[in-house]
């Protein structure tokens, strides 16, 4: 079994998933993601993108092989260390899972709140990262009082609030007009040319074109192709802001 | 004003629970508090039952009753006479008079009547033996009481000898079983207010079951979202034992007004002193402090079951 080098974040080695005694939603997935990369996991519905998100946000463990993130086996990690590392990813879910009874500013606030930092601290930044995603007059917006495009963007300001290191997205722009899924993908490439890694999960082909140096993860039927030849013969391009 | 036309750039002011929080309106405060007002009541029982045996067993200790068992008036005098003389001369006897003939037709009056007690009852009605009221000095064996009914019976052959504490130690027996049983009341009300609290945890945990999810995922630990719980349970079940507290007070006021207006010597020492009062008003602290326990033990079990 190899193992992660200093510069990968991600590493997949022959994993399997499957819910309860049911078939294997996922076979023999092997890859490697990188620092920095802008990335799409492609597949038809059903393929199994959603459960190899699920994995890669920590929601879900294998049911073997092994999978190593930010060079700890997430796998055999004790239960009281899986927090710190859930804190270095940011996830935006593909039914946003905002929390119902907190503002947008809360929601956003959230990851803060959870990893200690200080109301006097947090204010100025989830201030800034909804006008980001320009949602400034909203903050105080119930997520039922949102449009699914403005919940879509709490959601996405919520995942990138903490500056993770890598960024996962499921169908992120699945729910929104194809004006705002384009305004969506240049705020993940934003981030991209921060130094975040984004994974972004979508079924539709169209988007993969508009994002001209993104790395291509096919899944057919629970298992990886390797289309651009990315996962193989990874690419070598700094780290960090561009 | 509604949120969509609130205006912009202005970040609440205060911190938003991250589990909805709703003081004082599940059933769980309004179950701690009846749970610590029975608590309270109970242990006011048990105490005032405590306060009762000790002031009796004060007031008997070394208490012994001489009767003089005879049916003869002049004859039973005579012995009684003789019996309280040889009693000054026993070492050990601090204290004895013979019961006047009033506080003993007094005594038999409420069950005898009249007819039995009046003048001329010693003919006609129902001879009631003499009764000389002694304290002796010392433990109060069985031994030292057949000592003395010996040295008694050559001058007063009809004399019987019993302890005063004799007479109360089925009363002792039934206040210290009352007392057991009190402890018991407390012990099973602690349970079902921990199962409560269980439950309450539970449910709670199930309804936000979405949103620990997503807390989880967001990197919070099982300790903070147990501390939110806890925090929330710990809140209601101190607010629920404080008004338990205040009603139990108002009952065991007016439960001690009544008793001593009884006047019965029995329940004279039974009133609760600040030391009880202290006890009874830890009740709501320590069943505060148990539901926090029991809340934060099941949420921290429940959640090891996820991921």
């Amino acid at each position: 079994m190899t193992h992660p080098g200093e510069g990968e974040i991600v590493q997949f080695d022959n994993v399997g998933l499957r819910y309860g005694t049911g078939r294997e939603v996922l076979s023999d997935v092997s890859f490697t993601l990188y620092p920095g990369c802008f990335y799409f996991l492609t597949g038809a519905s059903g393929a199994g993108k959603t459960s190899l998100l699920k994995l890669l946000y920590l929601a879900q463990r294998p049911s073997r092989g092994a999978i190593h993130m930010f060079g700890t086996d997430a796998i055999t990690l004790p239960r009281e260390r899986l927090p710190m590392l859930r804190r270095r990813l940011g996830v935006v879910f593909q039914d946003f899972r905002l929390v119902p009874h907190l503002s947008a500013f809360d929601n956003v606030a959230l990851p803060l709140r959870v990893a200690g930092v200080a109301e006097r601290d947090l204010a100025q930044p989830v201030a800034d990262m909804l006008e980001w995603v320009g949602l400034a007059d909203r903050m105080s917006a119930r997520p039922a009082t949102l449009s699914g495009g403005e919940q879509q963007r709490v959601a996405i300001a919520r995942a990138v609030i903490g500056r993770p290191q890598m960024l996962v997205a499921d169908e992120p722009t699945g729910n929104v007009d194809p004006e705002m899924a384009v305004k969506l993908l240049r705020l993940f490439e934003a981030l991209n040319r921060l130094g975040t890694t984004v994974v972004v999960a979508t079924h539709d082909a169209h988007l993969l074109r508009k994002v001209p140096d993104s790395l291509i993860i096919r899944l057919d039927k629970g298992r990886v192709s390797d289309p651009t030849g990315a996962l193989r013969y990874p690419p070598r391009r700094p780290v960090g802001p561009a | 004003m509604n949120d969509e036309a609130r205006p912009p750039a202005k970040a609440p002011r205060r911190a938003a629970e991250i589990v909805p929080q709703a003081r004082m309106s599940g059933p769980i405060p309004w179950v701690i508090a009846i749970m610590v007002a029975l608590m309270a009541i109970a242990a006011a029982g048990g105490l005032a039952l405590r306060n009762t045996g000790n002031a009796a067993a004060v007031e008997l200790s070394g208490g012994i009753t001489i009767q003089i068992i005879e049916a003869r008036p002049a004859e039973r005098e005579r012995q009684a006479a003789a019996a309280l003389a040889v009693l000054k001369q026993v070492q050990g006897i601090t204290e004895a008079r013979i019961v006047p003939q009033e506080e003993l037709d007094a005594l038999v009056e409420p069950w005898l009547g009249d007819a039995a007690t009046g003048a001329g009852a010693d003919e006609a009605g129902v001879p009631v033996p003499a009764l000389i009221d002694a304290r002796l000095s010392g433990a109060l064996t069985p031994e030292r009481l057949a000592k003395l009914q010996a040295v008694l019976r050559p001058a007063a052959p009809s004399a019987r000898v019993d302890a005063q504490s004799t007479w109360l130690k089925p009363v002792f027996g039934a206040v210290v079983s009352l007392q057991w049983l009190a402890l018991a009341l407390i012990v099973l009300l602690s349970c079902a207010t921990g199962a409560a609290v269980l439950l309450a945890a539970r449910t709670a945990l199930g309804n936000n079951r979405e949103t620990i999810e997503i807390v989880h995922l967001l990197g919070g630990s099982d300790a903070q979202i147990a501390g939110i719980f806890q925090r929330s349970i710990g809140i209601d079940a101190a607010s629920g034992g404080v008004a338990g507290l205040a009603a139990a007070i108002v009952v065991i006021a007016l439960l001690g007004r009544s008793f001593a207006a009884l006047q019965a010597g029995i329940v004279t020492g039974s009133a609760l002193g600040w030391t009880d009062w202290a006890a009874i008003a830890l009740i709501p602290v320590v069943v505060a402090a148990l539901a926090t326990v029991t809340a934060r033990w099941t949420v921290m079990r429940a959640l090891r079951r996820m991921l």
